[in-house]
């Protein structure tokens, strides 16, 4: 029973990371049919840049900050410099540009930083909180994980829901042609959406660090587990990303606390291919129709 | 006259072009290619030293994991991300096949071709069902999660060190490096003459309308998902064969040999040789090999660059390929070779009125025109469409 607590909690700490990357992988793949496998290796970069900016010796938020920013930055640089010239051609030029980019972020932050693992700071206490007399495997900073992913999730909605340009965004991902008829700036607003998508990955980023091994390749399996994330909840979904994510955090975190934490890749492929055969379009998704 | 010399050219050009003509059966044209093909390399091998030619074996080895994988993206249009993993499933079940087994060497890349392939079809069937990024995503995982099934199993797959691996002994006095290239070579010609067969046959033409349009594909009676299972198959069981093969040279197979970042050496030389091409493998194998190690090595000296640059130079370099070779020039360099046979040939066609070219060949070059070279054709220089013309 403790295991099973400590393990759902667990769980749900790891889903909400996963939501939050998911989510920036469900965005970009909404407005731009592409899934953007370098969305890990750019939450990895701009992590290392936080890092450079504490060792500087200012305070932990001002490198939060910083790095949200340059996630910012970077999704538009990319969207603009390298993600518009291929969107005319098929889908698969776009995936192998993006794989081309996961590399070579890893390569130029193994550059810069090395390879070698080493430690990120977390925003709060690690060890786990004492509910009454028994001490559960949920901390402080998994509390503002929590916290912090419902925060983006809300502000997203918020975004898309109750305004304008989050309408316009909309029309965009949903039918492109018409929306810009109606006189708006479709690949302006792509070039946001990157940006955006960008962000929530720099938030996972921020917040894997602490609880791993801080290397160039720290997010490659974080990557693929959003992947799955995005495809259970289905990929044209953001609240998709959030059910998928916890899904998925879950999920793993039974098969790693269970059956043994070399195990979670496999489950995750196995997870994969249940919902591929159950349930294709995902747990949000329809069914869609191919046109012809 | 200074015109003389290239209207001269260019006859004599027009002339060797019409003279070589390739037989027309597939199989025999490519038998023709290979055995060339290989002449050309025996006589290589026999020159170089028994490191070159150690290096030699690898890039043949690496040709046909990578020209499977260019018959998968190029031809069928689907990707996989983790190829490396396949190459691994071969290289292991040669390992543990010498371990448990005494079998022929033979048998031994067969087997490893065999179980590859099946794991392909493991993969395949859920993923490739529907359009999308499912493929690309799951054999990202399957490569990402080989490293941690190895520290769990560790018993299977021989933990850190690996599991030796022994190439077959060379006969007589042969430089035993030489003999493992020669296998090597064999086997990628074998395998480069089936594949090219398999793109000429009603298979071939199968992955092609299915990259082209599912839709036009299934209206015609091709069987959209079992057509994408199939190609994925053969391109898994080439990764499985050229994972047995490096295996061979290493001599040992441990999952460190296979990190994420061979499956992405392997997609950047299949997109620079030349996406759907097989000669491209050669060229994107060379890539493979070279860059990692000697190349590498010799630009971090040449501009003296740190240690953590020059360590991560290979990766760099690649990663930045992939995406400008996709901006830039998406054909890679076998689409650039063929866009320049093109050039020069429409050269010497265009010139045919101007030199002193001879009445029968005028009247040839109407109908045998040159057809347009660089669009994804066949790789044979020249071919001549019309049926009769004697020249």
């Amino acid at each position: 029973m403790r295991l099973f607590v400590d393990v759902t909690l667990s769980g749900v700490a790891n889903g909400m990371v996963f939501a939050s990357l998911a989510l920036a992988l469900v965005l970009v793949f909404r407005a731009t049919n592409v899934v953007n496998f370098a969305q890990g290796a750019m939450g990895m970069l701009t992590t290392f840049i936080a890092f450079s900016v504490l060792e500087h010796g200012v305070g932990y938020w001002v490198a939060f900050a910083v790095a949200l920013a340059c996630g910012l930055v970077l999704g538009g640089a990319v969207q603009l410099l390298v993600i518009r010239p291929v969107q005319s051609r098929p889908p698969l030029n776009a995936v192998i540009v993006t794989f081309g980019l996961l590399i070579l972020f890893e390569g130029i932050a193994g550059a810069v930083w090395g390879n070698s693992n080493r430690g990120f700071p977390a925003a709060f206490s690690q060890s786990g909180l004492t509910i009454g007399r028994t001490k559960v495997a949920f901390s402080h900073f998994d509390v503002f994980v929590v916290l912090a992913v419902t925060l983006l999730m809300t502000a997203m909605v918020a975004l898309f829901r109750a305004t304008t340009l989050g309408l316009r965004m909309r029309a965009t991902a949903f039918a492109p042609d018409t929306a810009r008829l109606l006189g708006v700036r479709v690949s302006r607003l792509l070039t946001l959406g990157w940006a955006l998508a960008s962000l929530a990955g720099s938030l996972a980023g921020l917040l894997v660090a602490p609880t791993t091994s801080f290397s160039p390749t720290f997010m490659d399996l974080v990557l693929v587990y959003a992947f799955t994330a995005a495809v259970v909840g289905g990929l044209h979904s953001p609240p998709g990303a959030l059910v998928g994510g916890l899904v998925t955090g879950l999920a793993l975190s039974y098969v790693g606390g269970y059956l043994g934490g070399a195990l979670e890749p496999l489950g995750a492929l196995a997870l994969l291919v249940v919902v591929l055969m159950l349930r294709p379009e995902g747990l949000f998704g329809a069914p869609a129709a191919r046109r012809v | 006259m200074p015109q003389d010399l290239p209207a001269a050219a260019r006859v004599a050009l027009l002339r060797a072009l019409r003279r070589f003509r390739l037989p027309r059966l597939p199989l025999v044209r490519h038998l023709l290619l290979a055995v060339a093909g290989g002449v050309l390399l025996f006589v290589i091998t026999l020159e170089l030293s028994p490191f070159d030619n150690y290096e030699l074996g690898q890039i043949a080895a690496y040709a046909i994991a990578i020209a499977g994988l260019s018959l998968l993206t190029g031809v069928n249009g689907q990707i996989s991300l983790g190829h490396g993993a396949f190459m691994a499933v071969g290289a292991y079940t040669l390992a543990e096949l010498q371990a448990h087994q005494s079998v022929n060497f033979v048998l031994q890349l067969l087997a490893a071709t065999a179980v590859a392939a099946a794991a392909g079809l493991v993969i395949a069937v859920p993923a490739t069902r529907l359009q999308g990024p499912y493929l690309a995503g799951m054999t990202l995982l399957l490569a990402l999660a080989l490293p941690s099934l190895s520290d769990r199993y560790s018993s299977f797959f021989g933990g850190d060190q690996g599991l030796p691996a022994t190439a077959p002994g060379a006969p007589g006095s042969l430089d035993p490096q030489r003999w493992l290239a020669w296998l090597q070579i064999l086997a990628a010609l074998v395998v480069l003459v089936l594949l090219a067969n398999l793109l000429d046959s009603r298979f071939g033409r199968a992955f092609r309308a299915v990259r082209d349009d599912e839709v036009a594909a299934a209206t015609l009676g091709i069987h959209v998902a079992r057509t994408k299972v199939t190609a994925f198959m053969v391109s898994a069981a080439c990764a499985g064969l050229a994972g047995a093969l490096v295996a061979l040279s290493t001599g040992v197979v441990s999952t460190g040999e296979f990190p994420l970042s061979l499956s992405i050496f392997l997609l950047a030389g299949m997109v620079i040789g030349g996406a759907g091409t097989l000669m491209g493998a050669w060229w994107g194998a060379i890539a493979v090999v070279y860059l990692p190690n000697q190349w590498s090595q010799s630009l971090a000296g040449a501009f003296h660059l740190g240690h953590l640059v020059s360590a991560n130079l290979a990766v760099i370099i690649f990663g930045a390929a992939l995406v400008l070779v996709m901006l830039l020039a998406p054909a890679g360099i076998q689409g650039a070779l063929r866009w320049a046979a093109g050039r020069l040939a429409a050269w010497a066609v265009a010139g045919r009125g101007g030199g002193n070219v001879s009445k029968q060949e005028r009247q040839d070059g109407h109908d045998g025109a040159v057809p347009a070279l660089g669009d994804g054709g066949r790789p044979d220089p020249i071919r001549s469409t019309g049926g009769r013309g004697g020249a």
